[in-house]
Parts: structure tokens; sequence; C-alpha cells
């Protein structure tokens, strides 16, 4: 220590002071132990108790774990192999795994569907999720709906083409003359859409699913984690296209547009997503002509898409107002018009603001899917609760049923959330 | 009184200023609310010219240039630039806006993209310029404002004085034939004022049309062929540097340079 401490107020440093390493009690494992878990009396007598109580859990979540039966055909028999010993009766799931995954009715020789699909699934969505892979990848992304469609549902492969001939006239007007006016294209493009639809629909001969190539297989016959998968990945990929237009919508100047996007953001919103399926299930056919008979799986993809659009559609305009005006202006001064503006500077700033919170729905909106067991889907709780539980070899194995599911959804939504950190940190170019 | 910029000689002789009229406002009046922001503006401004904005905040001076880009509706009167009147016409209000440039107090930078991205964007979506020409253009102009090396950073990871010195290559990449300046220097350490200022003054040499709003009178004295001097919404005096420092007329003008050159 020099004088600086004295009156004097003039002082020159005579020199660099050297770096020294910090002293011993601040480094290592003990200083770990004490900052975190002993820092107190109170923190102390907290970890040890914490600590008994983990001991407590595992010593009997272990043994049970353990102990777990996976070959009986019952769970009587489970019980005569224990012997009274504790242990799980996991001979429920390797016996009814199948059921679990795809429901009690899809046809047990096509098993290989919607694994494929499934497995398809991860490379469809590969270029959507890590943009950094080829651009090209991006046309087998464009048709995988149509080929999920196909492999689940099988039948004529012409329903699919015609969808897609559909969505191919839809893009080809879009372009064509969406460029003179946006309203011209975007309800031209829908109108081509449904010409195409209608007339395809009505060219599709009568008898052409009954001798397809892939057996085709009713819509009351998907269940199980499949039902889940296939609902979460269609609402979640639907929802967030349409909670970005919903969100834009309710800034826009023109109050018609405005308005209707409020009333239908606040009133799905205020409304109970099973109060949606119900109506979805009973009370939607009413809105339909009267002779279509509209896929009780599509009316509930409606209306979940809808639920889950509009919390969406809330989170996003929180990321558009948090962006600072001088973006809008910035893009404005340089003369890009709106759609460019909005696609180049707005939206990409607004939705990485808005990650976490589109993946709060988004996880939000898997696990909902299982509220289509109240429905009488046999989604797989629906699954569970219905035929399981309810067959006289399995009445009573809740825990581990139910445990299973548990996993199952963990596993998924757990990556969902893993993959949105990754985004976060990806898309992280401010450096604040 | 800030002399930052003063410490280079300048050759006016290159200035020349054009009989063509670049802008042309007459009888602007805006209002915010009840509140009337623009008081029967009229301004006529030649190809070439370079024109400093002077007066105290809250006098309508950056809402006046914004009105010239259309960032800003005026409710009354008629703006002609660059011989296309602003109307509601979105089409007119898109051609005039990708042939003026403008510069923002706070940068305004895509933080998305790169600093090459920044610049390539407006050239390639709305000059529909290949991408390999606009970068070739966007590093002529990086390297014009001397940031070359930083082409390949992100905004936030620039100080502010090289920011603004890319948000200007980003507006020079649009080839315009007008630029606004929306107080420019203001939000930059007195140290990076001069490397903006010094990339301004080089730009003027060239003989771009300028309106800058700043508070730099350095810069106004040296620079400008015209000051206009705001106050409460209206146009309260304008003249030559030397005259409009020297000698101005009006009481208000008097006493707002004696309020910035007192000390």
């Amino acid at each position: 220590m020099t004088d600086q401490s004295t009156n004097s107020v003039a002082f020159v440093a005579d020199g660099n002071i050297p770096q020294s390493p910090p002293p011993a009690r601040e480094t290592g494992a003990i200083k770990w132990v004490r900052a975190n878990l002993f820092s107190s009396w109170m923190n102390g007598i907290l970890t040890v108790a914490a600590l008994l109580i983990i001991y407590k859990l595992l010593s009997d979540a272990l043994p049970w774990i353990w102990n777990g039966v996976w070959t009986t055909s019952s769970l009587s028999e489970c019980r005569e192999v224990l012997q009274g010993k504790t242990g799980a009766c996991f001979s429920v799931l390797s016996e009814r795994w199948n059921q679990l995954l795809f429901g009690f009715k899809y046809p047990t020789d096509q098993y290989w569907r919607p694994t494929l699909a499934f497995v398809l699934l991860f490379v469809a969505a590969a270029p959507v999720l890590f943009f950094d892979l080829p651009r090209k990848l991006l046309a087998f992304t464009a048709l995988y709906p149509f080929l999920a469609f196909w492999l689940i549902w099988g039948g004529t492969i012409l329903a699919p083409i015609v969808a897609l001939l559909g969505v191919a006239a839809a893009a080809y007007v879009f372009q064509t003359y969406g460029k003179a006016s946006f309203a011209i294209g975007f309800f031209g493009a829908i109108a081509a859409a449904f010409a195409v639809w209608i007339i395809g629909g009505k060219l599709i001969p009568d008898g052409a699913s009954d001798n397809a190539l892939l057996q085709a297989v009713p819509s009351r016959d998907l269940g199980g984690f499949m039902l889940n998968m296939m609902l979460g990945v269609t609402c979640v990929s639907l929802s967030v296209p349409l909670g970005i237009a919903l969100a834009l919508g309710r800034q826009s100047n023109m109050p018609l547009i405005k308005w209707i996007c409020v009333i239908f953001i606040e009133f799905v919103r205020g409304v109970p997503l099973i109060t949606l399926l119900f109506v979805a299930s009973v009370m939607l056919s009413y809105f339909f002509p009267p002779d279509s008979t509209v896929d009780l799986f599509l009316r509930v993809v409606i209306m979940i898409t809808m639920f889950s659009a509009a919390y969406i559609a809330e989170v996003i305009r929180g990321g558009l107002a948090a962006l600072p005006k001088g973006q809008y202006e910035a893009a404005d001064s340089l003369g890009l018009d709106y759609a460019q503006a909005m696609r180049l500077i707005i939206l990409p700033q607004a939705l990485k603001i808005s990650i976490p919170g589109i993946v709060n729905v988004a996880v939000g909106l898997f696990k909902d899917t299982t509220l289509v067991s109240v429905i009488s889907m046999f989604d797989l709780v629906g699954m569970i609760r219905g035929p399981i539980l309810a067959s006289t070899e399995w009445s009573g194995v809740y825990w581990e049923l139910l445990g299973a599911a548990a996993v199952l959804f963990f596993i998924v939504c757990y990556g969902i959330s893993q993959y949105s950190q990754w985004l976060e940190r990806r898309l992280a170019t401010d450096h604040r | 009184m800030s002399e930052l910029a003063i410490e280079r000689e300048i050759d006016r002789s290159k200035m020349s200023i054009s009989d063509e009229v670049a802008i042309q406002i007459t009888g602007m009046n805006k209002w915010y609310g009840q509140f009337h922001v623009l008081r029967d503006i009229n301004l006529t401004v030649n190809r070439g010219e370079r024109i400093v904005i002077a007066g105290p905040s809250g006098s309508g001076k950056s809402t006046m240039i914004r009105c010239l880009n259309a960032l800003e509706e005026h409710q009354e009167g008629q703006i002609i630039v660059d011989g296309t009147e602003l109307t509601s016409d979105l089409k007119n209000i898109d051609k005039i806006r990708s042939e003026v440039g403008m510069c923002f107090q706070h940068f305004n930078l895509f933080p998305h993209l790169t600093i090459l991205e920044n610049c390539t964007l407006a050239p390639i979506w709305v000059r529909k310029t290949p991408k390999k020409e606009a970068e070739e253009l966007a590093m002529h102009f990086l390297e014009k404002v001397k940031i070359p090396d930083q082409a390949h950073k992100y905004p936030g990871m620039l100080s502010g004085g090289q920011q603004q010195r890319v948000a200007i290559a980003r507006s020079l990449c649009m080839k315009p034939r007008i630029m606004l300046f929306d107080e420019p220097t203001s939000a930059l350490d007195p140290e990076m004022i001069k490397e903006v200022l010094d990339t301004m003054i080089e730009l003027a040499e060239e003989g771009m049309t300028m309106l800058c709003v700043t508070h730099e009178m350095g810069f106004a004295r040296q620079v400008a062929n015209r000051v206009i001097f705001m106050a409460d919404g209206q146009i309260v005096e304008q003249n030559e540097p030397e005259e409009f420092f020297n000698n101005p007329k009006s009481e208000r003008t008097q006493q707002f340079l004696s309020q910035i050159l007192g000390h």
C-alpha cells in the first residue's frame, strides 16, 4: 500500500502490480460445498433434510423399478412372481406396447407405415429446424405432409396427389397475381385450391381405395401415442403461421382486419380447450354442408390449431412490441414494402424474441392433445384409461402405465425445450 | 463550440449547386392531434445543396425531415421530392424512399444481420440487384466509410461511430440522390463524432444533396451552404452560414446561438 490514503492529492503509480493467484480457501470442491450447501446453519439443515428426502424416495422407487417384472401376461401372474416383494409390473408395457403406440384398431401388419412416417418426420423437420442444412431439402419437407397422410391413412394415392395439386395451384396463383395485389393473389390462391380439390375429388372413382397399394385405415382406427404425435405435429406446424398472421393482423391499420383478429383471439382465449373439443366432436358438423362427413381427426385439428394459434399470436405480439420503432423506420426508409419489411426485418427479430413463449405454447399444446380422450378418441391416455385398464388382465396397473405415458411425453417435451435453447443461442447475434 | 470538423481543408469548388430543384415544400402543415407541430413550411432545395437545420429541441426539425420520406404524414401542403409528389399513394412513397437515404440518431442497423447483409439487403430486394453485384457495391461503400474489415461482424460488435458509418454506407448502397441526416452524432461519444462528420464531409464534397439536422455548429459553418433555424414548428430564419452565425437577424436566433455558442 502506497500512501494514497494520506492527505496528499497527487499520486503516481510506481509500476504495474503483478497478477497473483487467489487465496487457497477460495478454490476447489471444498469451497463449492461450503458456499453452496453449508453457508449458514439454516442452509446446512435444509441440505441434510433434502438429502434425507432424496434417500427416502430412491430407497422406495429403485427396488420397485429394479424388481420389475417384464414377461408375465397379467397382473395376477406378476403378483405370483413377486411373492409379496415390492416390484413393478412392467409386463403390461411389453405386452401392450403396440397398443400404447398405435391404438387397438390399427391393422397389426401395417405398423411399419406410421413408423416409417415417424422416421421421415425427422428428415422433413431437419431443414426447418436446422437452417444451416442445404435449402434443397425443403422440397422433401413440402412433400412430407402428403406422403405422411398417404402412409398413415393409406387408401388411394390419388387423394394426396389431388391435395398436393390443389396446394401447387394455390402457390402458382399467388406467385402470379400476388405481386400486383396481395388480396387478389391471396383469395385467388384459396379459390384455386378449392377448385382443384372439388374437381379432383369428383374425379377420384368411388371404389379407388378398395384395392389400393396401401390398405385404407379410417381415422377412428388411429390411436395411441401416434395420435398424440400426429395431432401435436400437425397443430404446431399449422398454428405458428396462423399465429403470425393473427399477430400481424392485430397490428394492421385496416380496422376490419384488425377487429376480426382481435375478436378471434379474445374469443378463443376465453373458451376452455375442452369446450372447443366437444364443439368439434358434436357441433361442428352443423357448420359444414349437410351431406359432407368431415373427418373427426380434421375437426379436432382445426379446433386445437385455432386454440393454440390465438395464444401464439399473443406471444408474437409481445415480440413485435419489443422491437424498437427505429427498426420499422429503417426498413421503411430503405424503400422495403410491407411484406419485405415484415419478412426480412421485423419477423426474424420478433420471432427470435418470442421463441421461449412459442415453445411454451407448443409444449402445452402437445400435452393438451391428451384431452381428446374425453371425446372418445383413443390416444395414449385414452388407451390407458379405456381398453387397457378396463381389461381383466391389467385392471389396476396405474403406476406403470401412467409412468410410461409420463416418460414418453417427457422425452418429446424435453427435446423441444432443448432444441429451443440451442436455437436461442444460435440466433444470438446482438452481443449485448 | 465544436471545432471537430474544422481541422480539414475543404475544397468548396467541387461542391457546385445546380439550378435543378431536388426538394420543393410548399405550405406544409402538420398536427399531432390538436398540437400544431409544423406551421406553414416553405422550402426549396436545389440539387447539390447542403442544408443544416438547427433549432431547440421540440421545434419540429426532425419531424420536418421525416416528412420528406413519409416516415411522418403531413396533413396540408405539397411536398415534391426528386420530381415525385408525396401523396398517400404507396407506390410513390416507396419510389421516393428508395431515392432518399436516411441516417438516424440511433443508427437503426438490423441487429440480426451482418454488416454486409445490412448493406446488401435493400439493393437486393428493392433494386433487384444480383447478390454478387450488391456485395461488391456494399464493399465499395464500406471501404469508403473505412470499415471494410468489419463486413462480417454483427452491428452489436461495433462502436457507435462505426455503426453510424455503416448506416451511412447502407443508405449509400441504394445510390440515393438525396441524403437526410436526423441528428447523426447526437448519440455518439465525443471522440467518435469526428469520424462520422468526416464521412459526411466527404459525401458533401462529392456533391450529394444533404439535409442535416444537427447541433454540430462547426460542421454547419464549414459544410453547409444554407442554415435553417426552426423554432416552435416554423422556419424562423435561413441564411448562409457566415451571415447566420455572425449576424443573426431574429431575436429567437440570437438567443439560441448565444446559448449553444456561449460556452
